[in-house]
């Protein structure tokens, strides 16, 4: 077989909605887009943890507290699927630790936003993790096979996790003026960068066209985005929120609410690292991960130990 | 011919020397290594890989498969094996591997043509 012959069967695969598995022929620009897309989701899900867990021990009482233990527990878990999926490509968990705290490799610019009030916990779950779902859904479908599987995994989980969001969104939204007003304040600082987590427009995304022919994509950002927004406006209306887009209207002929413009310029800037809690969530990574150094070496020399400690009374019984 | 196979057989469950990728050699010497894990989800069932996860041993496995893999009950035993004793079939031979069930569709019920009034059978 030729080059040309191993592209016309993975092309054929792709076209026939067959999987890729690990060990199959794939270019080389598929496994570098899925080990950066891979990845990059790992990130998100591990920093996603840090917002979070800053209102652990804050949370109002044992029923939020126990529920927000799961959904950031979760959230480790799910990182961890996803680090397993792109180790499959031929990258080690540590090069990806390593490009994660050298800034080589991105997160969801949505966790470089500061979690100040609990209702922000609501929101987060109500809007950070129903963008995550919109996104997240088709990849179900993704043609990579071990990425498709942690998917499926994830987004079984996922789902109680944007219930529960909106769920306090709800109980504020229906409590006293300040704790109404606390859910909008919430409301009116996550939704924008919620609409920017399917990322820039299609115009502007160079990798959508490309993952789009080879299936890793299902669907472009804007119509993720759009598919988002009508849905969570109607949410937002059924507990009396309000939406902050003044241009924001339902367009009978399109079908699907008009938005105002994005402020990609603020996206930009988080993505390169500008974003209010860039360096915040960066250094807690890297603190875990040089301060659990020695717990790692010490599990494995242990484990060391004990094998040869096995070996010896083995050879001696022989 | 063989070369270039083999350069491109890399990253796969119980392959995890060859996964190199195109950048030459990873050092995974810092690295718990990596385990495959197999979750039976009820009494009566087979185990059914689940994925993979790093641990230094094989009872830090069984508890981090605990913890990663069945937070929602998905399992009532759970299997771990280190990822290096894994050792596939190797999918650019899948044609001939296969080929001798190809033309055996005796093998199958439905290639005997029986007459309809035949019952239990």
């Amino acid at each position: 077989m030729t080059v040309h012959s191993f592209q016309e069967h993975f092309d054929a695969k792709i076209d026939s909605e067959v999987m890729i598995e690990p060990r199959d022929w794939m270019p080389d620009d598929y496994r570098k887009t899925l080990i950066r897309q891979i990845s990059q989701h790992a990130h998100s899900e591990i920093v996603g943890m840090l917002p979070e867990g800053n209102w652990i021990t804050r949370a109002p009482s044992l029923r939020r507290k126990a529920v927000l233990l799961a959904k950031v527990q979760d959230e480790g878990g799910h990182g961890l699927y996803l680090y397993s999926a792109a180790e499959t490509l031929g990258i080690t968990r540590d090069e990806m630790y390593d490009q994660l705290h050298t800034g080589k490799a991105k997160y969801s610019s949505i966790f470089n936003y500061p979690t100040i009030t609990w209702a922000d916990m609501g929101a987060i779950g109500w809007l950070v993790d129903g963008a995550a779902i919109m996104n997240q859904v088709p990849l179900c479908r993704t043609s990579y096979g071990p990425y498709a599987r942690a998917m499926v995994r994830v987004c079984k989980e996922e789902s109680f996790h944007q219930r529960q969001g909106f769920e306090i969104m709800m109980t504020l939204a229906n409590g006293t003026d300040i704790q109404k007003k606390m859910a909008q304040d919430a409301l009116n600082r996550w939704w924008w960068p919620s609409i920017m987590m399917f990322g820039p427009n299609d115009a502007d995304s160079p990798h959508t066209a490309q993952s789009m022919r080879w299936r890793i994509k299902r669907f472009t950002n804007d119509e993720l985005r759009q598919k988002f927004i009508d849905v969570t406006v109607e949410q937002a209306k059924l507990i009396g929120l309000t939406v902050p887009d003044p241009d924001l209207k339902w367009n009978q002929e399109r079908g699907h609410y008009d938005f105002g413009p994005i402020n990609w310029d603020e996206f930009w800037n988080v993505v390169k690292g500008n974003g209010p809690c860039n360096k915040e969530r960066l250094e807690a990574r890297k603190n875990a991960w040089e301060n659990g150094a020695w717990v790692r070496d010490a599990a494995m020399a242990y484990s060391e130990k004990r094998k040869a400690r096995k070996e010896n009374k083995e050879t001696k019984a022989a | 011919m063989n070369q270039f196979i083999n350069k491109n057989l890399y990253g796969d469950y119980g392959d995890k020397e060859q996964a190199t990728g195109a950048s030459g050699t990873h050092n995974t010497a810092n690295e718990w290594p990596l385990w495959e894990v197999f979750i039976r989800s009820k009494a009566g069932l087979d185990h059914k890989h689940a994925g993979s996860l790093h641990a230094a041993d094989a009872k830090m496995a069984v508890e981090n498969a605990r913890d990663v893999y069945t937070r929602r009950m998905e399992g009532v035993s759970i299997w771990v094996v280190e990822s290096k004793y894994v050792h596939a079939s190797d999918p650019f031979e899948a044609a001939s591997m296969y080929e001798p069930a190809n033309d055996k569709v005796y093998r199958h019920p439905t290639f005997y043509n029986l007459p309809d009034e035949l019952t239990h059978m």
